[in-house]
């Protein structure tokens, strides 16, 4: 007791020096998870990375040379940015419009938990059904047939569209409820406001939403797009994993566990990295051109 | 595109009634408010006062009745078309804009050309004193600026009709004050006509030119500041204007226009404000008109506690059925102590129980 | 009115492109569930016939009591342990102002912002190096990296909107962390952690890539079971595949629901702004 009071007279001890900083007893709660994720996430990026630069061949860029020298595996990068653009901007832009609308109503419970139904189910679940669903002999042409519509059954399996197909699926709803959190985010009374101004729905959207939801269509834009882009199942499932469906994850799925080849695995998932934070980088910049602060009415 | 811009004469409310399922927040509401008027909407949350702006904004649908514009019905149309100012309780104003770019934004969905809308936000900027905050976003103004802005941004644009939402409650005690008097500055040298929403009756006391106390979503009382203040005409107004003591009593008998009121076995006389059907009636008092008589008539209380209020002393008194008055006292008393406490019978007023 | 043409228009397109959505959505459902109680199903509507044959069948051939088993083991400890490590270290990010927060954060972003198949191919080979590959503790631990930050980021907000007093009042009262943490916080809490929780299940047991890169024969959850027997698919009938499927969404979709009680379905992937009401 009294050393403990002789220290304080003689001036802040250690303890008290780290508290003022912030660093205390629950500071220290967050080191478990710290090291976990640099144990699992970090090291092991870490440790692909120099991987990547210990090819078969002995040479520094071999896996890295043999990717880019090869159409069929530096065409992937292609195929993945064909299916994962398209789909994303397509989700987003769908998704837009159909949060404004629930927005507007009072039962969107119901709604919400059936579109979160394909985020749960997983792309696996998904693939299986379409196989069903979408097949010569499935409801989606029968239906149509009997319509009239079609004449002769269309097949979107086993190609490109299948694949958009399933990744629209089991994206929009990650999509549209990102983008609902943002919208039912921003304070009603602006749009209120804006209305009072003499602004009618589409100006209020242009002038008033479109600004500030900018900053989280962009963020729901990038985490979409990574959905859409590590696709693997359904391009094997519903795809052509040969063909136009050959996306980046197939290869360097290929390469790890069917060539055994751990170092152009790795080569190839530094190289998916590397093209999705490109991607991420450049949306997320042209983000910081607009307005990046609250959405809530601005209080003092 | 809209009706802005346009003077009128008067604005009517023709039983203007909105529900929300089975609540019925406005039971028909009947105003007509004069052209350049400052209408304060007052009563207690829940009354209606604010569903009423809203409905007259536009940005509730009405359920029932009508809103003209003179012979103009306005009810009908989308607020965007209404061309009327608003200023909202949390301001509202665009995050994303600057100050010039939130006053402007009215006039510029009313395809102002630009020189004039520079000219006009130059004005208004002028009128609300932040012509050195111009190029700021609201994020990085105090509340009272925030405050001035949305101002503003509603009177820039010449509405014919300005509607505010509890303004000032967002701001500090003497924040408030100096708003009221720039709201004041402001309606009087622009003119336009005001329906500003409130809870607080010092506010509407001093910006209105009338008051209409709303309660349960239906009128109560519609009147001057100076006729609510001195002679309300409901027991619940009595007691939004400060008639803190509301004591029961016994009608004994009347004498002119004043009401003679057993109180506690003590006959008081105070002025007659709605009829009673039977005896029973309640007499209403501001604290600061109850005060120790000194003598042997009055009302006799046991002090139960003082407090030094500056000017003077605010006691607290119990009488022997353990009603508590309150009661203001020019000279300290004593805890326990016994006092009989008076006032004027032009400052009683006595509530009969027929509502 | 010209505008009040074009805006039910507009109404009436979003209410289409919903309804296009939610129509083809549960047909492939149906499909699913149809075609794994039907008999023989080929060029009609409907099946000839139906029956539960093929969920026995299904049970026997996918061994999926050793997959359930599995699936129930890996999924159970994910949760506990991502509750365990996410929402003390969630705690601590919302309440101290320390040097490194913002660098911590973007450590604890980072997984979620990269997909799993491309973090999962270098930790798979260093879990396969560590001896791990094929697992069960190797899938548990592949399946943390996403969801211990995602129970942090979860948390945050939660933690945040709890009036730091109590804590304060907690301390001045003579408790030391560990207990303000047991008697205080963890009982304000539970409705968030349990939140964060259910929605860690969900996904859990949804997550493909990691498991599927991670483990093993004895180690795969459902989801993986059900992916070789649709890649594997003609081996073995259609039907006791589509069984196996519909096992697998009952045992989502039973969580789901409970999650959904607890849960605002923004939360599922935002960062719960507001948590559950």
């Amino acid at each position: 007791m009294s050393a403990v009071l002789e220290g304080r007279a003689e001036g802040p001890t250690l303890r008290q020096r780290l508290a003022a900083r912030g660093i205390d007893g629950a500071t220290l709660l967050v080191l478990p998870c710290v090291a976990l994720i640099l144990g699992l996430f970090i090291y092991p990026f870490l440790y692909g990375l120099m991987l990547s630069f210990e090819p078969k061949d002995g040479s520094l860029f071999g896996n890295y040379a043999r990717f880019f020298g090869d159409p069929f595996l530096y065409g992937t990068i292609f195929k993945t940015l064909r299916l994962a653009f398209p789909v994303t901007l397509l989700n987003l832009l769908i998704a837009i419009p159909i949060a404004f609308r629930v927005r507007l109503m009072r039962r969107q419970r119901l709604l919400t938990t059936l579109l979160v139904l394909p985020i749960t189910l997983g792309t696996v679940l998904v693939a299986e059904g379409m196989l069903f669903y979408f097949g010569p002999q499935g409801w989606f042409n029968r239906a149509l047939m009997a319509a009239g519509l079609l004449s002769t059954p269309i097949s979107v399996l086993n190609g490109y569209w299948g694949v958009f197909i399933s990744l629209v699926l089991t994206g929009f709803p990650f999509t549209f409820l990102l983008t609902l959190s943002y919208v039912t985010g921003i304070d009603p009374s602006l749009e209120n406001a804006a209305a009072t101004l003499g602004a009618g729905p589409a100006a209020r959207f242009r002038e008033v939403f479109l600004p500030l939801l900018i900053p989280g269509l962009a963020i729901t834009f990038c985490l979409s797009f990574v959905q859409a882009y590590s696709v693997l199942p359904s391009a094997v499932l519903v795809g052509d994993p040969a063909g136009a469906t050959r996306v980046i994850s197939i290869a360097a799925y290929q390469a790890a566990f069917e060539e055994y080849d751990y170092s152009m695995a790795s080569a190839i998932a530094m190289i998916m990295g590397a093209v999705q934070l490109l991607v991420v980088v450049a949306v997320l910049g042209c983000r910081s051109l607009f307005y990046r602060g609250p959405a809530a009415g601005a209080k003092g | 595109m809209t009706v802005g811009a346009t003077t009128f004469k008067q604005l009517h409310l023709q039983g203007v009634r909105r529900e929300f399922d089975a609540f019925t927040a406005l039971k028909g509401l009947d105003l007509t408010i004069e052209r350049g008027e400052f209408i304060a909407l007052l009563g207690p949350s829940g009354c209606g006062k604010t569903t009423a702006l809203n409905c007259i904004a536009g940005l509730l649908p009405v359920s029932g009745g009508r809103i003209m514009l003179d012979d103009r019905r306005v009810d009908v149309l989308r607020p965007e078309e209404r061309g009327f100012g608003m200023v909202f309780q949390n301001y509202a104003l665009f995050p994303h804009m600057t100050v010039r770019k939130n006053i402007g934004f009215g006039l510029r969905m009313r395809g102002v050309p630009k020189p004039e809308l520079e000219k006009r936000v130059d004005a208004a900027l002028a009128a609300v004193r932040l012509e050195s905050q111009a190029e700021k976003l609201p994020g990085q103004l105090s509340g009272g600026q925030q405050q001035r802005v949305a101002i503003a941004r509603a009177i820039v644009v010449e509405p014919p009709l300005v509607l505010m939402d509890e303004p000032l409650s967002n701001l500090d005690a003497k924040l408030r004050l100096e708003m009221r008097q720039e709201i004041r500055r402001i309606h009087q040298s622009l003119g336009s006509t005001t329906i500003y929403v409130t809870h607080d009756q010092e506010e509407a006391l001093s910006l209105a030119d009338r008051i209409v106390v709303l309660r349960d979503g239906a009128i109560r009382q519609v009147g001057t500041p100076a006729e609510l203040y001195a002679l309300p005409a409901h027991l619940d107004v009595a007691d939004f204007m400060g008639f803190r003591n509301r004591v029961n009593g016994e009608l004994v008998g009347m004498e002119g226009e004043d009401a003679l009121l057993n109180i506690e076995g003590t006959v008081i006389r105070g002025r007659m404000r709605a009829a009673s059907a039977s005896k029973a009636a309640v007499a209403a008092i501001r604290p600061d008109d109850l005060e120790p008589t000194g003598t042997d008539s009055g009302i006799p209380v046991r002090v139960e506690a003082v407090e030094y209020r500056g000017r003077g002393f605010h006691g607290v008194g119990v009488t022997a059925s353990g009603t508590e008055l309150h009661f203001a006292s020019p000279y300290p008393l004593q805890r326990g102590a016994a006092v009989r406490l008076g006032a004027d019978a032009g400052r009683v007023l006595v509530f009969g129980d027929a509502r | 009115m010209q505008k009040s043409i074009m805006s039910r228009l507009w109404v009436f397109a979003v209410w289409a492109v919903i309804g296009l959505f939610l129509i083809n959505l549960m047909g492939l459902i149906a499909s699913v569930v149809t075609s794994s109680f039907g008999t023989r199903w080929l060029g009609t509507w409907l099946p000839a016939g139906f029956t539960t044959r093929w969920y026995f069948a299904a049970w026997d051939e996918f061994q999926l009591g050793d997959v359930l088993w599995v699936t129930f083991q890996a999924v159970g400890a994910v949760v506990l342990l991502s509750g365990l490590l996410g929402v003390p270290a969630a705690y601590a990010l919302a309440r101290r102002e320390f040097p490194a927060k913002r660098a911590v954060m973007l450590l604890l972003l980072l997984p979620l912002l990269v997909p799993p198949i491309t973090y999962g191919i270098p930790l798979a080979t260093v879990l396969y190096k560590a001896g791990l590959g094929g697992t069960l503790t190797g899938v548990i631990l592949a399946n943390l990296v996403p969801t211990v930050p995602f129970v942090v980021l979860v948390m945050i907000p939660f933690i945040e909107q709890i009036d730091p007093r109590t804590e304060a009042a907690a301390r001045v009262f003579g408790a030391n962390i560990f207990q303000m943490f047991v008697h205080v916080l963890v009982p304000m809490l539970m409705p968030g952690v349990l939140a964060a929780l259910l929605l860690v299940l969900v996904r859990t047991i949804g997550m493909f890539e990691l498991t599927f890169l991670v483990s093993g024969p004895g180690s795969q959850t459902l989801v993986v079971a059900l992916y070789y027997a649709v890649f594997a698919s003609g081996v073995r009938a259609v039907q006791s595949i589509d069984a196996m499927a519909v096992i697998y969404m009952v045992t989502t979709l039973v969580w789901l629901i409970v999650a959904l009680r607890f849960v605002n379905p923004t939360q599922i992937v935002g960062r719960g702004k507001r948590p559950a009401a």
